[in-house]
Parts: structure tokens; sequence; C-alpha cells
């Protein structure tokens, strides 16, 4: 049943290879992995950008204590919609961007399993942002209730209006859980069933491993927050009552579905993070990736914990003693499969011939700003500790040094490390270096602060504060307006190199894997031949062929 | 070479040990000057994590910076490192020290939350009715607990002895303060940065709470779960006095007729709806009303101690 839909699939209407590869494929309904990948990245970028705005207007707010710039409901609707897009708008969909790019490459595949359900998968996150960004125009404005949409306040609807922010809101999400599910077994099935002959398990490359890792959380973790929004969903607009106290319902009971996903959905962002991070290193350090095994098993081992610790955003919640001592145990294991991925880094990095290029930097910065982020975590797991600054600034600090000091800083790595392969073109190492520097100084400058402020008793999600918070919320607003200059740099560099950079040779940096043997960019097919994989990955220094009879062409490749 | 290896390593813990612990001592002053017993656990706890941290943030790091800057390739150096993919006894050491680590972090956390228990009966926090037994026992003897009622936006105290009414939180020093949260419409969270304890307040449950304040002083009470509109505003003082002077409080107020509380959200919606500001926004939850209390207490921001 399965091997006959799969033989069938690419004799149907698949664009034809050869054909034009003009920019009109990126505004059209492409079943090209490479396509879609760099549909979602732009997208991706384009709300990153927008909610950055709201946060740059939220920290113009900030800037002083008293409420004066906005009013409290539209600053309230800001950090609802800067959450809810950087979460759903941004990282998600970038980070399948370049897992559809690079997967596929990276096995020696010609496209992703199911290449109809992986454009579908895309078009959802256009349609469903347009949702999120309507509500802005919705009489009484767009859900105000946090990204944690925590009943009651959530179901309040000032307006009484059906048609609410809330919602739009609720209606996001769901489409969004459901694109996200769609490429979740889209990519688990690539990675299981499309492997190239003589690339086992362990021959593959570890942001592979990575991304199986994450796209299996969204597999187990999604259906409960669709669950939970639906039911929301209703006590919102035909009035039942599963979360409403009023009638008898219970809003612990949300924050559990909540949690439950949204917790791991950290290491669904985290994860092919980690795996940036393991292709980068080796190739910038030349040295095989250290402790390879350990490395890749970690990752699922991260998977497996990420499923039982949820209850650590719910210390200060309607949770028992023992709950909150069996989580915190759970919420430090973490710390054991992500210290072995950072020794294992340093270890890679170590005695190697380091060159610090755009993205390496930007790699180093990301694993210095994650370390720093799972210290303050492991702090926070601690329940005494978490007591006091749970809800406050310190947390907020915090899982911004995660996703923008790491996350995004991996992610930026990426795409300066794969720009040559996905363009054909290269980037300008010096605006690159610049747009690093600007970066780690602005996540230090905004972050580093917001610990402190919390640390005093700053409570988040507040317009306005007592003056004694005033000195750290000036820094974080000063770092808040450097991060929106840094991606200024980044732009004009993007822009500038796709259109007349230097054109990139297949291999610019000398890296081992399968996607830097085609061309730059890649054809339509990808392999002409579908190579035999002989070795593990990250070669470095052993000079032995990635794929069978290949050994003369690599060779080529490495004296040019 | 092994030997060598070794003496360098410590050596440069030598180095990483006082600067940590250094840090850890400095950690103290990051927050708020302790109000309560619980505090002094709570920031033990804090300083032992911030030196550890510290301890391995600049391992970690150093490593790093060592060798980004005295192993760089040399500029026509297309030439790859050591081949070296890994070495078992290494991984096995480092899969091992965060084991141990972590193993003792949750040890010593667990033994603070354990202590605030034996201080105060932590237990007793979480949820009103799984405890409600062994509170009915002690209840003879015990007196009633000041209730904390929560509403969008402001924060109402009763005093059940003395039959008070609040808008500001008086509290005897040295004495355990036993309080009894709730709410009447949303989640709301009763935070006390001073005393470092936090909990959330449920609607349609009473949560019984408890801590140690141990110095007279005008603390922040802060709503910390995520209330709606006016949720930054919802803040109240509380003052921590000699047993002496919180009875006499308690017994000059009593004869006070009501007057409107504090209500600074509903003083700004008033403010709002008749347009004085032009801002533009959107409808939002009507804030309750000020309550009628005998003692409404200042307007004034007590001074922070750090």
């Amino acid at each position: 049943m399965t091997d006959l839909s799969l033989e069938t699939a690419p004799k149907r209407e698949q664009p034809v290879p050869g054909e034009p590869e003009n920019w009109r494929r990126f505004f059209s309904f492409s079943t090209d992995h490479k396509v879609i990948g760099i549909q979602y990245m732009v997208v991706a970028f384009v709300f990153f950008l927008i909610g950055g705005f709201l946060a740059m207007v939220m920290r113009g707010e900030l800037i002083t204590p008293e409420a004066d710039l906005i009013d409290r409901t539209v600053y309230n609707a800001l950090f609802t919609m800067h959450g809810t897009i950087m979460l759903f708008m941004w990282t998600f969909p970038v980070l399948n961007g370049l897992a559809n790019y690079l997967v596929p490459l990276q096995i020696g595949a010609r496209d992703m399993a199911f290449p109809r359900l992986n454009a579908v998968a895309f078009w959802l996150v256009p349609v469903f942002g347009v949702i999120l960004m309507a509500s802005f125009l919705v009489p009484g404005g767009p859900a105000q209730a946090g990204w944690w949409s925590y009943p009651p306040v959530s179901l309040q609807n000032p307006t009484g209006n059906l048609i609410n922010g809330q919602f739009l809101w609720i209606l996001a999400v769901a489409l969004s859980g459901i694109s996200s599910i769609m490429g979740g077994v889209n990519i688990v099935t690539t990675i299981i069933r499309m492997r190239a002959p003589g690339m086992t398990f362990f021959k593959m490359p570890v942001f592979c491993w990575a991304v199986a890792a994450a796209q299996t959380i969204q597999l187990f973790g999604l259906p409960a927050l669709t669950a939970g929004a639906v039911m929301l969903l209703f006590d919102l607009t035909v009035g039942t009552s599963f979360f409403d106290p009023a009638k008898g319902g219970d809003p612990v009971l949300f924050q559990h579905f909540f949690w439950f996903y949204s917790h791991p959905a950290v290491y669904v962002i985290i994860l092919p993070v980690f795996g940036i991070f393991s292709e980068v290193f080796p190739v910038y350090a030349r040295k095989p990736l250290f402790g390879y095994h350990f490395v890749a098993v970690s990752s699922f081992v991260i998977t497996g914990l990420s499923a039982i610790v949820w209850v650590h955003h719910m210390f200060a919640s309607g949770t028992p003693g023992w709950m909150r001592m069996l989580f915190m145990a759970t919420s430090m294991a973490i710390s054991v499969p992500t210290g072995v991925k950072i020794f294992a880094w340093v270890a890679t990095i170590w005695g190697g011939k380091i060159r610090l290029t755009t993205p390496m930097l930007f790699a180093l910065g990301g694993l210095v700003n994650f370390l720093f982020a799972g210290i303050t975590g492991i702090m926070l797991a601690a329940v005494p500790f978490d007591i006091h600054v749970n809800n406050t600034y310190f947390v907020v600090g915090h899982f911004h040094y995660v996703i923008y000091g790491a996350a995004v800083m991996g992610i930026y790595a990426a795409i300066y490390h794969w720009f040559p392969k996905m363009t054909g073109r290269m980037y300008y190492e010096g605006l690159g270096k610049l747009h690093f520097v600007l970066t780690f100084a602005g996540v230090a400058l905004n972050f580093v602060p917001m610990h402190f402020a919390g640390l005093m008793g700053m409570p988040r999600r507040v317009a306005s504060y007592d003056p004694e918070f005033a000195y750290w919320n000036v820094l974080a607003s000063l770092g808040g307006f450097l991060l929106g200059v840094s991606t200024l740099p980044f732009l004009l560099n993007m822009i500038s190199s796709w259109i007349q950079g230097e054109k990139a040779p297949a291999n610019p940096w000398r890296a081992i894997g399968l996607e830097w043997l085609v061309a730059s960019p890649p054809p339509h097919e990808n392999f002409a031949e579908i190579p035999t994989v002989v070795s593990a990955p990250y070669g470095y220094g052993k000079n032995e062929p990635l794929i069978a009879s290949q050994a003369s062409t690599e060779l080529a490749s490495e004296l040019s | 070479m092994n030997i060598r290896v070794l003496l360098r390593l410590a050596a440069l813990a030598g180095i990483m040990a006082p600067i940590s612990l250094w840090i850890g001592q400095l950690s103290y002053s990051w927050m708020p000057e302790p109000a309560s017993a619980e505090a002094l656990l709570v920031d033990d706890l804090f300083s032992f994590l911030t030196t550890l941290g510290t301890f391995i943030f600049l391992g970690v790091v150093g490593t790093l910076l060592y060798s980004v800057l005295f192993q760089r390739a040399a500029r026509y150096d297309e030439g790859d490192g050591p081949p070296i993919e890994g070495n078992l006894t290494l991984e096995i050491v480092w899969t091992a020290i965060p084991i141990v680590l972590v193993i003792w972090i949750a040890g010593y956390s667990y033994k603070i939350y354990d202590e605030m228990g034996i201080l105060g009966p932590m237990e007793h926090m979480h949820m009103g009715e799984a405890i409600a037994a062994p509170l009915t026992t002690q209840a003879s003897t015990e007196p009633e607990p000041i209730e904390v009622h929560a509403r969008q936006w402001v924060w109402e105290f009763y005093y059940p002895e003395a039959g008070v009414t609040s808008t500001e939180l008086h509290l005897p020093n040295n004495t355990r303060a036993k309080l009894a949260l709730t709410s009447e419409d949303v989640l709301h969270g009763f935070f006390v940065p001073a005393f470092r304890v936090k909990q959330d307040i449920i609607p349609g449950r009473k949560i019984d709470f408890e801590f140690t304040p141990i110095r007279e002083g005008v603390y922040r009470l802060r709503d910390s779960q995520y209330s709606g509109t006016y949720f930054a505003a919802m803040q109240a003082n509380v003052v921590v006095e000699s047993p002496e002077a919180y009875q006499q409080w308690l017994h000059d107020v009593a004869a006070r007729s009501p007057q409107p509380g504090l209500n600074p959200s509903y003083d700004e919606y008033q403010v709002k709806v008749e347009n004085r500001e032009n801002r533009p926004g959107w409808k939002t939850v009507t804030p309750a009303p000020a309550p009628l209390v005998n003692f409404p207490g200042s307007p004034e921001l007590p001074v922070p101690r750090l």
C-alpha cells in the first residue's frame, strides 16, 4: 500500500526537471523542498521584523516607569502578539524552513516524503499569519491575555462580540498546530524512509538527528495544546465551562494542557539549533564532531525528558509539594544531555584550526549565550528560588537568552553558513561580522538587565512599574533598540548578496556533507544519481571519501 | 604529562574558585534586603547556585576563549585539525559530572524547601482542600488567618479577629503570618519580593499561605499572575510592625467608620473614561470600584532597600 503510493507519487504532476528557475517559483504552490524551505524562511523573517517592531514599542513604553506612551490595553495586546508572532510565526517556521531545505540534501534524497503536504503546511503559515494580524482590526483589538492565554482572563471578552481578538488568536494557533503536525509527519517520515543507500542512522549528520528529535516532540505534544485550544474556544464562544471556575471549570487544567506542549516546544526550537552548532563547529574548527554518538543520541534523551518537565512553569500555581519536587528533579535532569552536548562542542573546537567566519562567530556566541541561559535555567528549576522569581523579569531574561541569544543566533549561523548553497552567491563577510557584534552586544544589553530587574521583584507583563526598577529597564530598552538596529546590516547583506554577490562554488567552506557535493544552488532534483554513503559524517583530517566511487571528485573539490 | 595537565587544571580551578565565591557573595545584594525567614534560606540557595554557575561558566567560556585566541588557523593553512572523534573515558566523566551536580543541587534545594516547610508548613499553601483536615484539628488554638481578597484590580484585606478591613496589609513582626487567599474573578498572584514568597490565587478556591516576616518596614505586594488590563497597577503596601504596634493599630482602626480604600486602577480608569488623556485604546473590563474599608493606608511608595 505505502510502496504503491510512493511509486506512483512522482508520476503525478510534479514540476518537470529543467523548468525555468525564475523568481516566480517562490510565489507559487511549488512542491520543491528547496523552494518551500526558502519560502518558510523569508515569510518567517518578515514576521520576525513585525514581532521585533512590537517589542521595540514595548521597550519604548518601559523606558519610563509610568504607563505613558501607549494605553494599557495596547501594551497588553502588544506583548501577547509579540510572543505569539515570535514563536508561531518566526522560530517554528524558520526552523521548519531550514529543515525543509537541508534534510533531503543531507540524507541524499530528491525531495521530502510528501511534497504536496509540505506545500500545504507552508501555505497555512501566511494564512494564519494574516488571521493573527487581522485581529488588530477587529473591535476590541487583538488578544490581550498573553501568549499563554490563561483562563479566566482569556475568556473575559469585554466587547461581547463573537468574533474578537481572542477568537482569532485561538483560530490562528489551532491552524499553526495543524501546519506543524503536517510538517512533523513529513520530516520524520523523510528522515526514516528517504535516506540514501549506505546512510545508516549513525552515518547521518547530527542536524538530521536533532530535527527528527524535535519533530517527534511536535507529534506527541501538539495534540494536547490543540485539544486545550479547542476547549478554550468552546468556553469562549459556545458557553461550555471546561476552564471557567465561575461555572465549575478548572483553570489549572488549562495550564497543564498548555505547558504539556509549550515547554517541549522550547526543545522543538533549541534542538535544531543544537544540530546547527554540531554542523558549524566541525567545519570551521576543521575537526570531526567530538563524541558524535553521544551528541546524536542525547537529542532523543532530551525529547524523552522534555515530556515530563512541564510543571516547572507552574511551581507558583496550584501544585502540591510532591509535584514540585518531582518536576524539579526531572527539569534538572535535562542538564545532563545538554551538558554532554556543550562539552562535546568545546572539545570539537579545542585544538582545531579555527576560522572566525560569520557563521562560526554566531555559533560561538550562541553557545556562550546558551550556556548562560542553561545556568539560569537550573536556578529556575530549583523550586525555592523559582518561587521568588517565577513570573518576574528573571524568567523573561532567561528565556530571551535561550530564544534570542542561543536559538536566533544559531539560526543566523545557519543562514550565513548555507547562504552560498541556497542562493549560489557569497555574502559579505564584513557586514556579517558587524551584524554579529551588534547582535551579541544587543542581546547582552537587552536581556542581562532583565535578570536583575526580576531578582529585585519586577513582575513580567507590566505596562508600568515602581521607579526602583527604572535603571535596569532603561538599559534593557537601549539594548532592545540596538537589537532592532542589528537587523539592518543583515538585511542589507542578504538582499545585496543575493542580487549581486560573488558567485559561490559548490563547496566554499571545504565542508564535508552530501549537500556540499552538489552545485550551488542545487539542481532541481538535487542529485543526478543518488549517492551511496560509505563513511560517517565529519571526516575532517581523515581524507576518506564520503560516498562510493567519488574519491576523485572529492579530491578535486578539495584541491580547487 | 598527565601530572602536568592535572596541575594546570588545579591552578586554573584555583583562580576560578575565588572569583566564583566572590560573585556568589555579591549575589546577595542583587535581591531586596530579606525581610522574612524564608528569604534568608532562598538567598543562601541563590548564592550557592550563583557560585556553582559562575564556576561552570568561567570554565567553559575560558576554554572556548583560549581556543579562539590561540588555536586559529594560519592565514593560508588549508589543512585540517587532528581527526579526534572522541574519548570514551572523557565522555563518561563529563556525563557523570552533571549527574552528580544535579543530584547535589536538587538535594540542597529539597532541603531548603523542606526547611521552609518546617518554618511554616508550605504544604498548607498549595491546595486548600487537600490539607483541610490538619488545619481544622488545630483551628481551636490558632488565630484565624487574615483574608486576602483579590479582584480586578485591587487588594482588600480582612482581619477577622478585629473585624477590620484595609487596602494596606499589616503584619506583626516575628510572628507566623497566616493568610487565606481568594480571588473573585481571575487568576492573581500574591508576591512580596522582600519576603521571596509567591502563590497564585485561583478563583473558586481558598488557599492557605504562610510565612514569617522578620524585619519591620514597608514593603510592596505585587500581583504576579497576569490578570488583565490594569494588572501592573495592582499593588499594595505591606507594613510589618511590632506585635504591640500591630494590636494597637487593629484596635484603633476598628473604631473608624468605613471609607473608600486605595484603588489606583479605578482612578486611572475614571481618567480614561472621561477621556482626559487622548490615547487610543481598546475596551477593557471595568475595574472594581474602591472597597469600603476601615483603613485605606498610605499611597506613598516605600523606599526600596537593597
